[in-house]
C-alpha cells in the first residue's frame, strides 16, 4: 500500500460561537483520488482552507509528508507541494494567462522566466489553453477560467492538488473536459482531493469518498457505498 | 540601456541648468516638483504595484526632514549623511507601520498611516530640541562650488534623487518582486496560494517606499532654512503623492513622473494666479474624476488611444 | 504635574461626557464602515459639513439641535446618492476597487474641506444657544451645559439606532446584509437598496453629529483630520458591526483623552485617539465585540 501523504487529525475550526469543522480526521494516501462531498455549509471549503493554510485551525494537527504544517503560512505550504484551485476562480486579472502561471513558476518552482514560460506552455497545452496564452485573464470564459485555476495550481509543481468545485455550473461536455484533465494529472502521480457537487463526476473519479455534514464526517468509503448510505441521503435531501 | 542614457541626460541637464544663468525662481519651483516626483514614485511602489494605499507621505517625509535636522544639529554631518539617515528612519517607520497593519485589510493600513502623521507631528511639537511648535531656524553651510547658490545645489541633489527613485521603482516593477506585488494586488489570496510570500513582499515595498520618502524630506530643512511641524506634516503631501500617481498612472514607473510634472505645473500656475486653496480643490476634483472615469491614469488613456489607431 | 483625586475625578467625569459624544459622532461610521464595509474616510468631513450647515440654519434663528434634526433628511438623501454612486462605480466591479474606493473617499473629503475653506474661510465658527456658555454646578465641579446637551442627544441617538437595528424589520435586514448577503438575496430582499438606505441613515445621523460638534466647541474646516482618528478609533476598538461596542469604545477614548488632557496638556490630546487606534490594530484588530 502506498504511504500516507496527508494526515488530518482531529482538526477543528471555529468562527466565534460557530463550529465549521468539528474534529475531522482523515488520511490521504500518495497517488490517491479522493472525493469530498457534503451539502452547502457542511464545512468542505473551510476544511480545505485549513489544509491549504488560508485559515488556521484551532485544534488538531495537519501532517504533510511526515511534517507538521499547522504553523506554516499558506505560501509555505504551497512551496511544500500543496496546491489548490478556488471555487470562484481568482485569476490575476491584469496579467495574461501565461503570466498567471509565471507567478507560481517563479515563487514555487523558482524558475527564471525563460524556463518558466516553456513549462507553462506545456501545462497550458495539456489543458487546451495554449492558444489563449497571451490573452488577458480577464477575457476568459467560465470553463477557461476553471482550467486556468488548475493550470496555475499545476505550475506550482504540487504533490497534492485540491480541486474546489472546479466543475460547478459547467455543461456536461465541459465537465468531461475537466474530469479528463484531472485524471491525466493523477496519472502523472499527483494526489488529488476533489470537492464536488456533481455526483456522477465524484463517483467516476474517486477511489474513496468522505461525506461531511455540519462540520463532521458522517460517512467514509467507496463511491458505491457512500451513495447508498442513508445518512448521506438524509444530509443532502433533508430529514 | 535606453533608460540609463535617459537618466544620464536628465542628470547632466540638471547640472547644466544649475550652472547656467537661469532665474533663481526656476530652481525654487523645480525643487518642489522634483520632490513631488520622488514622493509619487515612492508612493506608487506600494500603492500602485501592491495596491495598498498610504495616506501618510507627510509622516515619512517629515521623519526624514526632522532626522536630517537632528543629524545636522547634533553631529554637524553633511547633506549626504543626512539623506542616508533620513532614508533609514523612513524605512524603519515604513517597516514598523507595515509590520503592525499589513496583515490586515488595506483600509486598516491606510488609517494607520493617517495615525502615524498625527503621532509624529505631536511628538515633534513637543520636542524642544527640534524647535517644538514654533520651529527652528537653520543656518545653511557654505555653498559647494561650482554652484552659485545653495538652492541650485539642492536642485541637482533632488534631480539625482528623482532619477535614483525612478530607477529603484523600475527595478522593482520589472523584477520577480514586481510580479509578486502585482499578484498581491490582483488577488492576494490567490497570490498566497501560488507561493507568493505576500506579507514579506508588502513589508519590502512599504520599507522601500518609506525610505525613499524619508530621503526626499532630508534636504527640505536646508531648502527652507527653517523647519516646523505644521507645514512639514501637511496633508498636501498626501494629495501630491497619491494624486500624481493615480492621475499619471499607477501600473508603470512613468505614471507618477507624468502626474507630478502635471500637478506641479498646475500648482505653479493656479497658486500664483488664483489661490492655493483653489489649486488643492482642482487637484481633488481631478483625483476623483480620474479614480472614477480613468483609473488607469494618463498612461492608460494614452495606451487606449494608441490601441484604437 | 500635581496629582489629585479631585482632578482625576473631574477628568473622568468630563471624559464620560466626551466619550458619549465621541460615540455619537462615530455611530454613523459604525454603520457605513462597520456594517457596510465602505472605506468611508470622508465620514468626518461630511460631519463637519453638517456643522457648517447647522451654523447657517441656526443663523436663521433656529436652535442648533433642531437645525441638526432639520438637516437630517437632506443628509439622508446625500448619503443615498453617495452610496449609489460608490456602488455603481466601485463595488460592482469588485476587482481593484480597494485602491479606487479609498482614493475616492479621500478625494471627496479633501474637496469638502477645501470647499468649506473657500466658502467660510479658515476661521473658527460657533453657534449660540441658551445652554452654551453656562455651566451646571455639582458640588465642587462645574459641568458645561453644552456638554450635558451633547451627552443627552448622544445617548438618545445611540439608543435609537441600536433599537432600530435590532427591533425593526429594515434594521435587522441591515445587520443581515452585513453578515450574509447571498442568504439575504435568496430571501428576495435587495441588498443594494438596503445598504443604500443604511448609508443614508448613517449620513443623516452625521448631520445631527455635526450639530453636536459645533455646540460642544468651535469648528473649522480642517477638523475632519483629527476626527478621522477619533471616529475610526472608536469603530475599530468597538469591533466592526457592534453598536453597543461603539458606546463602550467611545467612553474608553473619552476618558483616556480627558486624562491625557489633564496630565499632559492640549498639545498631546489629539494624538490619543490615533495612538489608541494603532494599539488596537496591533494587539486586537477585531476590537472588543467584533464580528
Amino acid at each position: 500500500m502506498s504511504s500516507t501523504l496527508l494526515s488530518v487529525r482531529n482538526v477543528s475550526k471555529h468562527f466565534g460561537g460557530f463550529t465549521a469543522v468539528n474534529r475531522v480526521t482523515l488520511e490521504i494516501a500518495q497517488g490517491e483520488r479522493f472525493g469530498l462531498i457534503g451539502p452547502n455549509g457542511s464545512g468542505k471549503t473551510t476544511l480545505i482552507n485549513c489544509i491549504s493554510g488560508a485559515l488556521q485551525n484551532e485544534d488538531g494537527t495537519i501532517v504533510f509528508q511526515g511534517k507538521e504544517i499547522n504553523r506554516l503560512a499558506a505560501y509555505q505550504r504551497t512551496r511544500l507541494g500543496i496546491a489548490r484551485s478556488f471555487q470562484i476562480p481568482r485569476p490575476f486579472h491584469t496579467m495574461s494567462v501565461l503570466e498567471n502561471l509565471l507567478v507560481p513558476s517563479a515563487y514555487v518552482a523558482h524558475l527564471r522566466d525563460s524556463e518558466g514560460e516553456a513549462r507553462a506552455m506545456e501545462i497550458l497545452a495539456g489543458m487546451g489553453l495554449a492558444d489563449k496564452a497571451r490573452a488577458a485573464a480577464s477575457q476568459l470564459s467560465q470553463v477557461e477560467l476553471r482550467k486556468l485555476e488548475l493550470a496555475r495550481a499545476m505550475a506550482a509543481r504540487p504533490k497534492l492538488l485540491i480541486s474546489d468545485e472546479a466543475m460547478a455550473g459547467l455543461s456536461g461536455s465541459e465537465v468531461d473536459e475537466v474530469l479528463k484533465i484531472l485524471f491525466s494529472l493523477n496519472g502523472q502521480g499527483i494526489t488529488i482531493i476533489m470537492i464536488e457537487h456533481i455526483m456522477h463526476a465524484v463517483m467516476r473519479f474517486s477511489q474513496r469518498v468522505v461525506c461531511l455534514d455540519a462540520g463532521k464526517i458522517i460517512c467514509e468509503g467507496t463511491p458505491a457505498s457512500i451513495v447508498q448510505n442513508p445518512d448521506v441521503q438524509r444530509a443532502y435531501l433533508g430529514a | 540601456m535606453k533608460f540609463w542614457i535617459g537618466a544620464g541626460v536628465v542628470v547632466a541637464a540638471a547640472i547644466g541648468l544649475a550652472l547656467s544663468p537661469v532665474n533663481e525662481y526656476f530652481f525654487y519651483a523645480s525643487y518642489v516638483v522634483l520632490t513631488a516626483v520622488v514622493l509619487a514614485t515612492a508612493w506608487n511602489i506600494l500603492g500602485g504595484y501592491a495596491g495598498y494605499v498610504n495616506f501618510g507621505p507627510p509622516a515619512f517625509f517629515g521623519v526624514g526632514a526632522y532626522a536630517a535636522v537632528v543629524i545636522f544639529r547634533w553631529l554637524a554631518l553633511p547633506l549626504g549623511a543626512q539623506i542616508a539617515v533620513a532614508a533609514l528612519m523612513g524605512g524603519l517607520l515604513g517597516f514598523g507601520v507595515g509590520l503592525l497593519t499589513l496583515r490586515l485589510r488595506g483600509i486598516f493600513f491606510a488609517i494607520a498611516t493617517v495615525a502615524v502623521i498625527f503621532i509624529m507631528e505631536t511628538l515633534m511639537i513637543n520636542w524642544r530640541y527640534v524647535g517644538g511648535a514654533t520651529g527652528l531656524q537653520l543656518l545653511r553651510p557654505e555653498v559647494m562650488a561650482p554652484f552659485a547658490s545653495y538652492t541650485r545645489m539642492l536642485f541637482v541633489v533632488m534631480a539625482v534623487m528623482a532619477v535614483a527613485a525612478v530607477s529603484i521603482a523600475r527595478y522593482v516593477q520589472d523584477s520577480w518582486i514586481g510580479r509578486g506585488l502585482r499578484a498581491v494586488r490582483d488577488n492576494e489570496e490567490a497570490a498566497e496560494a501560488s507561493g507568493v510570500p505576500t506579507l514579506k513582499l508588502k513589508l519590502f515595498a512599504c520599507t522601500i517606499s518609506g525610505g525613499l520618502m524619508g530621503a526626499a524630506g532630508a534636504p527640505m530643512p536646508m531648502y527652507l532654512s527653517f523647519i516646523e511641524p505644521a507645514s512639514t506634516f501637511n496633508l498636501s503631501y498626501t494629495i501630491a503623492a497619491l494624486g500624481s500617481a493615480i492621475i499619471g498612472g499607477m501600473s508603470h514607473w512613468a505614471g507618477p513622473i507624468i502626474g507630478a510634472l502635471l500637478l506641479g505645473s498646475l500648482q505653479q500656475i493656479v497658486t500664483v494666479t488664483i489661490s492655493s486653496e483653489v489649486n488643492v480643490l482642482i487637484v481633488g476634483v481631478l483625483l476623483v474624476l480620474f479614480v472614477v472615469a480613468a483609473p488607469e491614469g494618463i498612461l492608460g488613456l494614452f495606451r487606449r488611444f494608441r490601441g484604437r489607431k | 504635574m500635581i496629582f489629585s483625586f479631585d482632578l482625576l475625578f473631574e477628568a473622568v467625569l468630563f471624559g464620560v461626557l466626551l466619550g458619549c459624544f465621541y460615540a455619537a459622532v462615530s455611530i454613523g461610521l459604525s454603520v457605513s464602515f462597520g456594517l457596510l464595509d465602505v472605506p468611508h474616510v470622508a465620514h468626518p468631513a461630511i460631519m463637519i459639513l453638517g456643522s457648517y450647515c447647522t451654523y447657517i440654519v441656526s443663523g436663521w434663528g433656529l436652535d442648533p439641535i433642531l437645525s441638526g434634526v432639520v438637516l437630517m433628511p437632506a443628509f439622508f438623501v446625500l448619503g443615498v446618492l453617495i452610496y449609489r454612486f460608490y456602488y455603481e462605480t466601485f463595488e460592482r466591479r469588485g476587482t481593484e476597487a480597494a485602491v479606487r474606493g479609498l482614493a475616492f473617499f479621500f478625494g471627496l473629503a479633501f474637496i469638502i474641506e477645501v470647499g468649506l475653506i473657500l466658502a467660510f474661510g479658515v476661521d473658527q465658527r460657533t453657534v449660540q444657544a441658551p445652554y452654551i456658555g453656562s455651566s451646571l454646578a455639582l458640588g465642587d465641579y462645574r459641568i458645561p451645559y453644552r456638554m450635558l446637551v451633547a451627552f443627552g442627544v448622544a445617548l438618545v441617538l445611540t439608543a435609537a439606532l441600536t433599537v432600530y437595528l435590532s427591533k425593526t424589520f429594515t434594521g435587522r435586514a441591515i445587520k443581515a446584509v452585513a453578515q450574509d448577503e447571498p442568504a439575504l438575496r435568496l430571501m428576495g430582499a435587495n441588498p443594494v437598496r438596503i445598504k443604500q438606505w443604511a448609508f443614508g441613515i448613517a449620513t443623516g445621523v452625521s448631520a445631527l453629529a455635526g450639530a453636536m460638534l459645533i455646540i460642544v466647541g468651535p469648528v473649522e474646516p480642517a477638523m475632519d483630520r483629527v476626527y478621522i482618528g477619533r471616529t475610526f478609533c472608536v469603530v475599530v476598538l468597538a469591533g466592526l458591526g457592534s453598536m453597543t461596542g461603539t458606546l463602550a469604545a467611545g467612553l474608553i477614548l473619552g476618558i483616556a483623552e480627558s486624562i491625557v488632557l489633564m496630565m499632559l496638556g492640549a498639545s498631546w490630546a489629539p494624538a490619543v485617539a490615533f495612538g489608541l487606534l494603532l494599539i488596537v490594530l496591533g494587539i486586537r484588530p477585531q476590537g472588543l465585540f467584533g464580528r
